[in-house]
């Protein structure tokens, strides 16, 4: 059996505690809500935390508030909540589908979307067991110092392997961040980092308390995710969109890619290129390509590259003719 | 006999062992857990290939915690293997290591964190060597040499057999086709890991419990390896948690545990991680095949010429047995008057290739049907109709020598054509077809392929006399049966088989019967569960015991009720003669009665197959009591946009001779069908940079519910002379058609061809790609090996003569 | 470091003393022989290790017992009630929905929170339920069957009642 490290570990009552612990133990502590990230990448000695603080136990963590003008998801709501709530499903489908189709029925009732949002990025180099990582001479993320999917690189090209966290950019959502000094909140764009290994901008000690929705007012979203099977599969390729219409044209368009890069990856040309516009094949047509364009996916998910790089443009597509309503655009929850 | 006359046989009944495993009470190997038990762990190579300069255990055995440290020096110095003709392997590494995985050294400790932490302690000084990654590599560099024995560098075994004059064959055909396909390896993945327990007693004996297959096999090899006494071993199969081939080798891990458990006079267990099992492998092997066959304008085949490349990995295995497997079994479905096949394995530093369910034959299974296929299509033939049309003879013998028996193949084309709707679907669906409504990415398609399988190989591992398969059967004073076998329940349902079969024998309820399964102090010798051969084998063992028992009851209660031992039946848990009921004695008395006559009822049975096999070098491997047969029809959609398929229907008739208890071939087929959906679309065991690429169950894709479509299985009986009750396998056959029904279902929808597996959605791409380019919408191998097959041994084509004596075996006086 | 740990397990209270990091799949099998719980991969990949928690399946590989102290753990072994078995696990006896049987206590437990929340599933609803437990097998077939079965006859008793 494959085992965890030793750790310390300690469940605050508080956010404010547990941000004073992430502060008192600096590197050597990890947050931990559902474990169903952590806990395997633990076990492979990815990750060597001393100390857990964990949080799933906060009750100020739990639960999605509010109303349409404006919900609040708690960052430690299990993914299963976020996809069984009715206001929700109602008014952000994409996110209801998202968070529907991160792993399994059974990860999803343990992971969190604070969890889905920060999750760490993902490399076929880099989520292996010790002794693979160590027979094959480690690479930078973790104990060793070069990239091995591009070994001539500087920096770290993990992927970005979160289904909720495309979706929440395209939504426009916020996310709460509380660290030791105090809180603020941030867009989710400026929650990442382009760095496979320091993906996340905000500060170690800093934890996501709350994802806030705008209105919804208007908003129509899809989520369409890649992967080889139906379940468990990470996505390795994510496409949200969300917009919002003026009778028949577009007002607002945001598109987003996951997994195609150390970060969500906004398509902000196509979706420049939908706004004052009417839906058209065409403009589907046009539109994907620029959404596709600048998606560089490297050697280090399943599926191939270049599969994934020819097939970003079609998911795009279709998930721009579903948010159109164009008929047997295929709904996001059938697309796995 | 009709399925009436049968109390037992034929019924839907529950497995005897279906109780305890709802409930969680069966053990498996890692299950058990005994006072003072020590946890093992096995150190394995970071190399795919390396000289070991030396091996130092000092800062592990130091470590707190710490029983013992072993490496190769403890152990003696004796190579193992399963076949006789490749002990190629030592349970700790010596000299060399050949593939990332290789165990080198092992710790017991308190516990498994302790033997963990203890082997990153050990320090190995490697001298890296050239690593040899594919066939290609292993024959372009002779000068590096992953073993020193074999049938040239790095060429594990060659072979060449030809039954007839196939380039005549070819001259009269009206069309000849050679192709070229490529199957990739896969692994078996069982849910459970391999693990075992060892316990080394103070009397000097070992006992090891363990998750494997082939329970006989471990005991002879634990003999050898521990340089013990095999009188002095015990070998307990416990409940294997999925098996499919993977648990038929013996293992480094059962070796290590009992020298561990000798070393610190405690139980020790060792049980594989995931990734571990991915090193252990014995999986699929991955074959390069060419093909070439005639036809002629109705569809004949004239004759066949296959050659095949196994990849073997870094050992032997059953290797040599493999590579014959993918030569052998192909003739057994089709009339093909003449047949030559050549074969190599070749050694490379990656984990060895083995036995996975159908055993080397899913591959040229793949080819044939595949070559079929295309065949069909430029004759202009309905591929069903020309596989119906060819259908080989029952009761006569193929091109190499094979007797078959039974066939019920043309029934199972019949039904599965009718079942699926077969025309219908195949006018309806199709690339050239019109698909009614929008245009739609998707394109739905059919394809049929078929199938034939052995009941068990006719010859044992290391040839001797001695029977295949031993019950012993004994009646108590309660109405209670024990059967005694040394058999291994990897899931397939055979402890239930043999407390069927005894039951009906002896007219008590399969309830009455207690099955003690493999266990090598206790039960005879069965040689394991592997090749489809225990419901055959152990049931014509279980059939004689249980007839013999029988009659000695007969005997003392024809005496008590004065009557003659023939006109007594037994049924419904009591002896008697039919029209004269009410005297029946209850089963519990007619045991006492016997036992009063006779002493302890205790009876043997043995099965040994018939004797046929070939009279040449290689004629041992094929032979079979008989052959199970299966057709396959698939109804799929493929996204001709993304290149991914949608499995909607398959429907598989299988030809199981009888069906002992419908449920469990049902179940035996439906695993099948899903085991060769997964070899289809998405399962390989691929390499990178000399490691295994993804050896953990999250990126090695396994079917899940979502992605196994509706199974609609037909059962065909054709009560076959040699089977038990006339049954044949179910286990392994209907795995093969379902990899080449696929590959032609997605030719009908799309107009491409991928000539590789798995079929995964950018070959689909690639090959879309290619067609629109004007060029062959193909996938598949381009470039064959170098290799120079050896001169073919020619032996006259022994087709259509009339098949060996059946019914014609050993131990039947 | 120890720390003891006292847990409700299939309704009875039970305690342990073992290390923080010992996943519950390891303290259920290896401090309470409750061996019922198998495992496949414990880094969440194969839905083998299923139990419930207060009902709602999760995976035991990934979940440490400090975490579900005071909550309702449901291991195989507690599903049966006062020597009855629960019907999912007649049913997939009688239907030969165990092949080896090694996925059957996840399964069961996943399939019996199915049932809890939506006593009549569709077979794709079943699927659906179903497709984070891995089954090498069965192919599935016999296992929706069973889930089917079972949620028949527990709709009928409950009618009945």
């Amino acid at each position: 059996m494959i085992r965890l490290p030793e750790f310390t570990y300690v469940a605050p009552h508080t956010v404010d505690a547990a941000a004073r612990l992430l502060t008192e133990h600096g590197r050597d502590a990890a947050l931990v809500a559902g474990g169903t990230d952590l806990f395997p990448n633990m076990k492979r000695r990815q990750m060597e935390p001393k100390v857990l603080v964990a949080i799933r136990g906060i009750r100020e963590l739990r639960g999605v508030r509010g109303s349409s003008d404006g919900w609040t998801i708690g960052a430690a709501t299990t993914l299963s909540a976020v996809t069984a709530h009715p206001g929700i499903a109602r008014d952000f489908p994409a996110l209801a589908t998202a968070s529907g189709l991160v792993s399994s029925p059974q990860l999803q009732n343990m992971g969190t979307i604070g969890g889905n949002v920060c999750v760490d990025t993902r490399c076929n180099y880099y989520n292996q067991s010790y002794e693979w990582r160590k027979a094959i001479g480690f690479c930078m993320k973790k104990d060793g110092d070069i990239c091995l999917v591009a070994p001539g690189s500087s920096r770290c090209w993990a992927v970005s392997s979160s289904d909720t966290a495309p979706v929440l950019w395209a939504l426009g959502a916020r996310v709460r961040l509380v660290g030791a000094g105090g809180e603020r909140t941030v867009p989710m764009a400026a929650l990442y980092r382009d760095d496979g290994i320091d993906y996340l901008a905000k500060r170690p000690e800093e934890i996501v308390t709350d994802i806030m929705l705008p209105p919804a007012e208007g908003w129509r979203s899809v989520y369409l995710k890649l992967r080889r099977r139906g379940s468990f599969d990470f996505p390795v390729l994510g496409v949200a969109v969300a917009v919002r219409m003026d009778g028949e044209v577009v007002r607002d368009a945001r598109i987003v890619l996951g997994a195609v890069a150390s970060l969500p990856r906004p398509a902000e040309k196509a979706a420049a290129a939908l706004v004052g516009e009417r839906f058209t094949p065409e403009l589907i047509e046009r539109a994907s390509n620029l959404a596709a364009g600048p998606a560089k996916p490297l050697d280090n998910t399943d599926f191939s590259h270049p599969y994934r790089k020819r097939v970003a443009r079609v998911y795009v597509a279709r998930a721009l003719a579903a948010v159109a309503g164009f008929e047997d655009a295929p709904a996001s929850e059938e697309i796995a | 006999m009709s399925k009436n006359d049968f109390a037992v046989i034929g019924q839907p009944l529950p497995k005897i062992d279906a109780w305890a495993k709802v409930v969680g009470e069966t053990k498996y190997a890692d299950d058990l857990f005994l006072p003072r038990m020590a946890y093992g762990k096995l150190l394995r190579s970071a190399h795919a290939h390396a000289r070991i300069r030396s091996i130092d255990t000092t800062r592990a055995l130091a470590l707190p915690g710490v029983y013992a440290v072993v490496t190769g020096a403890d152990l003696p110095r004796v190579k193992f293997g399963i076949l006789p003709v490749s002990q190629d392997e030592e349970a700790l590494c010596n000299d060399k290591v050949r593939m990332v995985g290789d165990p080198i050294a092992a710790v017991a400790a308190v516990d498994e964190e302790t033997a963990e932490r203890a082997c990153r302690l050990i320090d190995v000084d490697y001298e890296p060597l050239p690593a040899l990654m594919s066939i290609f590599d292993s024959l372009t560099h002779p000068e590096v040499r992953i073993h020193d024995y074999g049938d040239g560098p790095n060429v594990h075994k060659n072979v060449a057999l030809q039954f007839g004059d196939v380039e005549s064959a070819f001259e009269r055909a009206d069309l000849v086709r050679e192709d070229v396909f490529f199957f990739e390896g896969n692994n078996h993945l069982p849910m459970e890991q391999h693990a075992a327990v060892a316990q080394w007693g103070s009397d000097g004996k070992v006992t090891l419990w363990s998750s494997t297959q082939t329970p006989h096999y471990v005991h002879r090899l634990l003999a050898k390896t521990l340089d013990i006494p095999a009188a002095h071993v015990r070998v307990v199969a416990t409940p294997v948690g999925g098996g499919f081939g993977g648990k038929t080798d013996p293992f480094a891990h059962e070796i290590v545990a009992c020298q561990l458990s000798k070393l610190t006079g405690r139980p020790v267990k060792i049980a594989l991680t995931r990734e571990e099992v991915f090193y252990t492998h014995r999986g699929r092997h991955p074959v390069l095949m060419w093909i070439k066959t005639g036809f002629t304008k109705q569809g004949d085949i004239t004759g066949c010429h296959l050659r095949t490349w196994l990849d073997g990995g870094a050992y032997g295995s059953y290797g040599v047995a493999s590579t014959f497997y993918t030569g052998v079994i192909n003739p057994v479905t089709y009339k093909i008057p003449v047949y030559k096949f050549e074969g190599a394995r070749i050694f490379t530093n990656k984990p060895p290739c083995g036995p996975k369910r159908g055993h080397g034959t899913p591959q040229p299974r793949f080819a044939l049907e595949c070559q079929i296929d295309k065949a069909a299509e430029q004759l202009g033939l309905d591929p069903a109709a020309l596989r119906r049309r060819i259908v080989a003879e029952p009761f006569t013998k193929t091109a190499n020598h094979l007797t078959v028996t039974t066939i019920g193949l043309g029934e199972c084309i019949d039904k599965v054509v009718e079942a699926s709707g077969w025309r219908d679907k195949r006018a309806r669906f199709g690339v050239t077809a019109k698909q009614p409504g929008p245009a739609s990415p998707r394109k739905r398609g059919v394809g049929i392929a078929c199938s034939a399988y052995l009941t068990g190989a006719g010859t044992a591992i290391y040839w001797n006399d001695m029977p295949h398969s031993g019950v012993i059967t004994r009646a108590d004073r309660s109405g209670g049966v024990a059967v005694l076998c040394g058999a291994t329940d990897i899931g397939q349902g055979s402890d239930s088989v043999l407390a069927y079969v005894t039951a009906e024998i002896l007219g008590i309820d399969p309830k009455d019967i207690h099955v003690h399964p493999a266990d090598t102090s206790l039960t005879p010798v069965d040689l394991g569960s592997y090749s489809s051969r225990v419901t055959l084998m152990c049931g014509m063992a279980a059939i004689q015991a249980a007839e013999r028992l029988r009659a000695a009851i007969f005997t003392a209660v024809a005496k008590k009720l004065e009557v003659s031992p023939a006109s007594l039946v037994a049924r419904d848990r009591k002896v008697g003669v039919s029209d004269d009921w009410d005297k029946a004695v209850p089963f519990a008395r007619a045991v006492e009665l016997g036992e009063a006559l006779h002493g302890v009822l205790a009876f043997p049975g043995s099965y040994a197959p018939p004797k046929r096999a070939g009279k040449f070098k290689g004629g041992g491997v094929g032979p079979s009591p008989c052959y199970s047969y299966s057709a396959c029809v698939v109804d799929l959609s493929v996204d001709e946009q993304t290149g991914q398929v949608d499995l909607e229907n398959v429907w598989i008739a299988h030809d199981v001779g009888r069906a002992l208890n419908p449920l469990l071939v049902e179940g035996q087929v439906e695993g099948s069908v899903y085991m060769g959906i997964g070899e289809a679309l998405m399962e390989e065991q691929v390499f990178r940079k000399n490691l295994h690429k993804h050896p953990s169950m999250l990126d090695y894709k396994s079917p899940t519910t979502l992605e196994t479509p509706e199974i609609h299985t037909i059962l065909v009986e054709t009560d076959d002379p040699e089977g038990p009750f006339g049954a044949k396998e179910a286990g392994q056959g209907p795995l093969l058609p379902v990899i080449p029904a696929i590959a032609n279902a997605i030719h009908h929808a799309l107009g491409i061809r991928i000539d590789e597996v798995p079929i995964t959605p950018d070959k689909i791409l690639k090959a879309l790609e290619e067609k629109r380019l004007g060029r062959p919408g193909r996938v598949g191998p381009q470039k064959l090996p170098l290799l120079t097959f050896k001169e073919p041994l020619v032996v006259e084509s022994a087709f259509g003569q009339p098949a060996d004596a059946v019914v014609a075996r050993p131990f039947t006086s | 470091m120890r720390v003891r740990i006292a847990l409700t397990v299939n309704d009875e209270a039970r305690e342990a003393l073992a290390p923080v990091h010992k996943t519950l799949l390891e303290v259920l099998r290896e401090d309470l022989g409750l061996t019922g719980t198998k495992h496949g991969c414990e880094l969440g990949e194969c839905g083998t290790c299923t139990v419930l928690v207060d009902g709602e399946p999760v995976l035991s590989c990934l979940v440490l017992p400090v975490e579900v102290e005071g909550r309702r753990i449901t291991t195989v072994e507690g599903m049966a009630q006062g020597g009855r078995l629960h019907p999912l696990q007649q049913a997939f006896a009688e239907l030969g929905a165990a092949q080896c049987g090694y996925c059957t206590p996840g399964i069961l437990l996943t399939a019996t929170a199915l049932l809890a929340e939506r006593p009549s599933p569709t077979r794709q609803e079943v699927k659906e339920a179903l497709a984070g437990n891995l089954c090498r097998c069965t192919g599935y077939t016999k296992i929706l069957d069973a889930v089917e079965l079972a949620a028949l006859r527990m709709g009928n008793r409950e009618s009945r009642a």
